[in-house]
């Protein structure tokens, strides 16, 4: 157990096992994509109040699932780094900030094209809109943060007290549908109790949550990839790496 | 498929212009954050490569950039 994080903490051990990693995961993850795509944009049939507008929800659900659920790995990652001073927590903190940010983009762009046909306007200062809208500046916070240190130790720092000063909006946006009542419709799939959705149109809407996931999970291994390269380009191992890439 | 034919499902009754330009721009975005890690990758190793090359063929300016 304990030489499992000790092995977790060497940056070449991590940089290797998230490209095996990446391998198989990286196909997988696009062709579930593709999939759920079709399935959801072709293969459903239409909703009997919102017609086809309704497909949108195979991009809008998944996207803002995922980008408050990349918020929690960030924040932990977050805490692990400044109690731990564990550097590739930290780099995993870094690299979560940039796909949370392009998911939480997703989930407002596409739910308001979703929301003109459906509410007839683009935007509303709706409390679940609104909460998803701070989570967007959160993420984009933590990216500027970074980049706004010389010291990358106290940028670090710095960006995990953010982010963990941050979660108490996670809460906020998932509760948001049932504290104020307003236009943003309350979850359809609940994990207790009956969802409020025919299984036709469940299926590929889980399909699309798990692949959304694993997209997640493809981008944070890349981009910690390239972190680790970045802050190791002195060491010997990159340095090899390297000159092999060029060969 | 549920819809009869390509023009049908373009059209989406009317919602295709809304439905398409979401795809659309969750596709872009998604590309975007695949290939932005990549092309970081890539640009890292390909300078490395391209300093240890200069080292090794002026082995004095090493010692004194030391």
């Amino acid at each position: 157990m304990w030489s499992f994080f000790h092995k977790l903490g060497s940056p070449p051990w991590l940089y290797r096992i998230a490209g095996s990693i990446l391998r198989w995961l990286l196909p997988i993850t696009l062709l579930a994509l593709c999939v759920g795509l079709v399935w959801g944009l072709l293969f459903t049939a239409p909703d009997f109040r919102q017609g086809n507008s309704y497909r949108i929800i195979y991009i809008h659900v998944p996207a803002a699932v995922v980008a408050l659920a990349g918020y929690y790995v960030m924040a932990i990652a977050g805490a692990v780094s400044l109690i731990w001073k564990m550097k590739m927590a930290d780099v995993a903190m870094r690299a979560c900030a940039p796909i949370g940010a392009a998911l939480t983009f997703i989930a407002l762009v596409t739910g308001s094209i979703w929301g003109k046909p459906t509410w007839g306007t683009w935007w509303v200062w709706d409390a679940r809109i609104t909460s998803m809208l701070i989570l967007l500046f959160l993420y984009l916070g933590v990216v500027a943060l970074y980049e706004a240190y010389d010291n990358k130790e106290a940028a670090g720092k710095a960006c995990a007290v953010l982010s963990l000063v941050g979660t108490v909006n996670i809460p906020i946006i998932y509760k948001s549908v049932d504290w104020w009542y307003s236009l943003h419709q309350p979850a359809s799939i609940k994990f207790t109790g009956e969802s409020s959705i025919d299984p036709s149109m469940l299926y590929p809407l889980l399909l699309m949550i798990t692949a959304f996931y694993a997209l997640f999970t493809c981008c944070l291994l890349m981009n910690m990839r390239a972190d680790i390269l970045d802050r190791e380009s002195r060491t010997g191992w990159v340095k090899k790496l390297a000159l092999e890439y060029r060969a | 498929m549920y819809f009869d034919s390509l023009g049908a499902a373009l059209a989406m009754e009317g919602h295709g212009g809304f439905v398409w330009a979401a795809y659309g721009i969750c596709l872009l975005v998604v590309v975007l954050i695949l290939l932005a890690p990549r092309r970081r990758q890539k640009k890292i190793l390909l300078r490395l490569a391209g300093e240890q090359k200069r080292q090794q063929g002026n082995p004095t300016t090493v010692e004194e950039g030391k």
